[in-house]
């Protein structure tokens, strides 16, 4: 940590997201801004990228937390990612519901579209990185996913491609857009 | 019995949850009759004599939730919607926060007059990204229209809304949990008692309901608690969002009246797909032992009958089974599920669902052996009634269950190996 301290104080975070910063910690009472943590942590992955070790110092020092305990909140939720991810992450719903309905027998479609060889995988071109989720409470229409937390359901190949051509639309048209959850921010502009 | 709509009333109101819509249908009139006409004493006594119970899987009676909240004491007071939802097979209030959230919010904040609190918490799952958004244009909307905010309808009485959101750990939808998540802390259980009605939020008074309960609110103080009471049994009154998923032709969303026959929720469904018959059900998603399809088609929807099979509804999310179903990987995937999200406070849970994860990965891949089947057993035995939290207990509910109606299943897959 000494090492940190001599570098100036990360502040990518207040600079990005100053009104959103603020907005969360008004939501609770006076001396209970560490419940603003998971608001703050969302801005953060989005403002660094993904949960940095500087990530955290700077959403512990305006929380006025311990980066030890913010780091155990983060490792602690599965939504929040400390390694380099595509833009768009996709968590396709492997659980039993969906599985009922064929959602392993259809996940290998799910990589070829996104254009990854397995679940855990981000694509080469660094938008897509595609990941196995537990239950999303959508599963009266598996096969489904979110892609940065936007619903797509009822998938099928053809639906899959004319998704995934849109989201890549969108990638293009927003080279430098940053937002949450991800990367390249909500989709949920692009059309079921 | 057919559906009856009390908390999906959008199925038949277009754009319910556009406020205009939402008001022109008597929305946001009951909490403006509650603050100016009714004491918080009258509006807790209306709940309890409508007998509802909890939809957020314990079933426990709301209005005496409500009672519990200690009179007297100088503390804020809280009232904490669970919108956790992450059961596998539960898709209720994803649908009512889309397309009916205002009348939840309505009866969060009738819940809040009742008990004191000026703050009310939405706590959402993080993958209610969207659905967030939507909620927290809704309140602005609201309390613009003046139906939520400070001196409401010019009485001293004010609240605020706040949408907060988890990020993926399915343990949060636990209250205590949910409570240590919404402080900042890691999302693990608290000891019980105190109950969160005494020492909650920040160790302050609190109420944690189902965004489901909450929504049978407003209508409830709308039509009057003989009129809810009349839907249902006696024990469990009202309708219930019953979640139908796996092996039907109409998977989706059946509100009914509580008491309402397995058979005809089934057929609502469009029966068990492809024309197969069914083999099992699991009545509450995970978490449920697994009935055989001879006690599920005998069995009626509502808290008291499912215990009689000795299972439980829980939140009700009902995952048909057919004929062609392998059991011991029905089982494979609950522990999968129960492994990946126990929270890791105590060892019997943590180690455990790891243990039978690794014995069930060996039997449904075709690596284990005969031996196998028992040593599951065990594992169950050793576990039980030793977990911190009920998580631990739900975990066992499909390996056992299943072992004990189904063991064939797990015998096809060790057939071969040494006996
Ligand atoms: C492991 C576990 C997960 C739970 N998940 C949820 C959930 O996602 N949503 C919910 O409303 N209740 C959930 N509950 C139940 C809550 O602890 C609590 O009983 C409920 O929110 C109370 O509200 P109600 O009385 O309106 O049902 C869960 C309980 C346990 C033990
Ligand atoms: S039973 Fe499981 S989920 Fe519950 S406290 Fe123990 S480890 Fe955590
Ligand atoms: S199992 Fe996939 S959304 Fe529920």
């Amino acid at each position: 940590m000494a090492e940190s301290a001599a570098l100036p104080a990360a502040d990518r975070l207040q600079r990005a997201f100053a009104a959103d910063v603020a907005a969360a910690i008004a939501k609770y009472p006076d001396d209970r801004q560490a419940s603003a943590v998971l608001d703050l942590l969302y801005l953060a992955q989005a403002a660094y990228g993904r949960v940095t070790t500087e990530a955290i110092e700077e959403v512990a020092s305006l929380l006025e937390m311990d980066a030890t305990q913010v780091r155990g909140v983060v490792g602690f939720y599965s939504l929040f990612k400390e390694e380099p991810h595509g833009r768009m992450v996709v968590h396709y719903c492997t659980d039993l519901p969906c599985a009922l309905r064929g959602a392993e027998v259809f996940l290998p479609e799910v990589c070829r579209a996104f254009g990854v060889a397995k679940p855990g995988e981000t694509s080469p071109d660094g938008l897509f990185s595609v990941e196995e989720a537990m239950c999303l409470a959508a599963c009266d229409r598996a096969p489904m996913m979110q892609v940065n937390l936007t619903y797509f359901h009822d998938l099928t190949p053809e639906r899959l491609d004319a998704i995934v051509t849109a989201l890549k639309a969108k990638a293009d048209a927003d080279r430098t857009a940053v937002g949450a959850p991800y990367g390249l921010g909500a989709v949920d502009d692009v059309a079921e | 019995m057919p559906e009856q709509h009390v908390v999906l009333r959008h199925r038949a109101i277009p754009n319910l949850d556009r406020l205009d819509v939402y008001v022109a249908h008597g929305g946001y009139a009951q909490l403006k009759r509650a603050v100016t006409e009714m004491t918080p004493a009258e509006v807790i006594d209306v709940v309890k004599a409508s007998g509802l119970r909890g939809r957020g899987g314990a079933g426990f009676p709301t209005g005496l939730k409500w009672s519990f909240v200690p009179a007297g004491i100088d503390k804020p007071r809280y009232v904490v919607v669970n919108n956790d939802e992450s059961e596998p097979g539960t898709f209720k209030d994803h649908e009512i926060t889309l397309s009916n959230p205002h009348q939840f919010i309505e009866g969060a904040v009738i819940a809040a007059y009742a008990i004191g609190a000026r703050d009310v918490y939405i706590y959402s799952r993080g993958e209610f990204w969207n659905e967030m958004a939507h909620l927290k244009a809704c309140i602005a909307e609201a309390r613009a229209a003046g139906h939520l905010g400070q001196g409401l309808h010019g009485t001293d009485y004010g609240v605020e809304v706040h949408v907060t959101p988890g990020a993926g750990a399915y343990i949060c939808g636990e209250e205590t949990a949910l409570l240590n998540s919404l402080e900042g802390e890691l999302g693990m259980p608290r000891l019980k008692p105190p109950f969160p009605a005494v020492a909650g939020l920040y160790a302050c008074p609190t109420v944690v309901n189902n965004t489901e309960t909450l929504a049978n609110v407003p209508q409830i103080l709308e039509h009057g608690p003989e009129w809810y009471k009349a839907i249902g049994t006696e024990k469990s009154p009202g309708t219930k969002i019953i979640c139908v998923s796996g092996h039907v032709e109409r998977p989706g969303n059946y509100e009914v009246p509580l008491g309402t026959p397995f058979a005809e929720v089934l057929a609502m469904a469009g029966g068990v797909w492809k024309g197969r018959s069914m083999k099992a059900l699991l009545p509450a998603g995970a978490s449920a032992p697994v009935l055989t399809a001879d006690v599920a088609m005998g069995m009626n929807c509502d808290w008291e009958s499912v215990a009689a099979t000795g299972s439980i509804l829980g939140s009700a999310s009902f995952i048909v089974l057919d004929e062609t179903t392998d059991m011991a990987w029905v089982a494979y995937k609950t522990v999968r599920f129960f492994q990946h999200e126990s929270c890791g406070k105590c060892s019997p849970c943590r180690e455990g669902t790891f243990w039978m994860k690794r014995v069930l990965t060996r039997i449904v891949t075709g690596q284990g052996e005969a031996a196998d089947i028992p040593l599951l057993g065990d594992v169950v035995r050793q576990i039980d009634s030793k977990c911190f939290c009920p998580l631990g207990e739900f975990a066992l509910s499909a390996p056992r269950s299943t072992l004990a109606q189904f063991e064939a299943d797990y015998r096809g897959h060790v057939a071969g190996a040494a006996h």
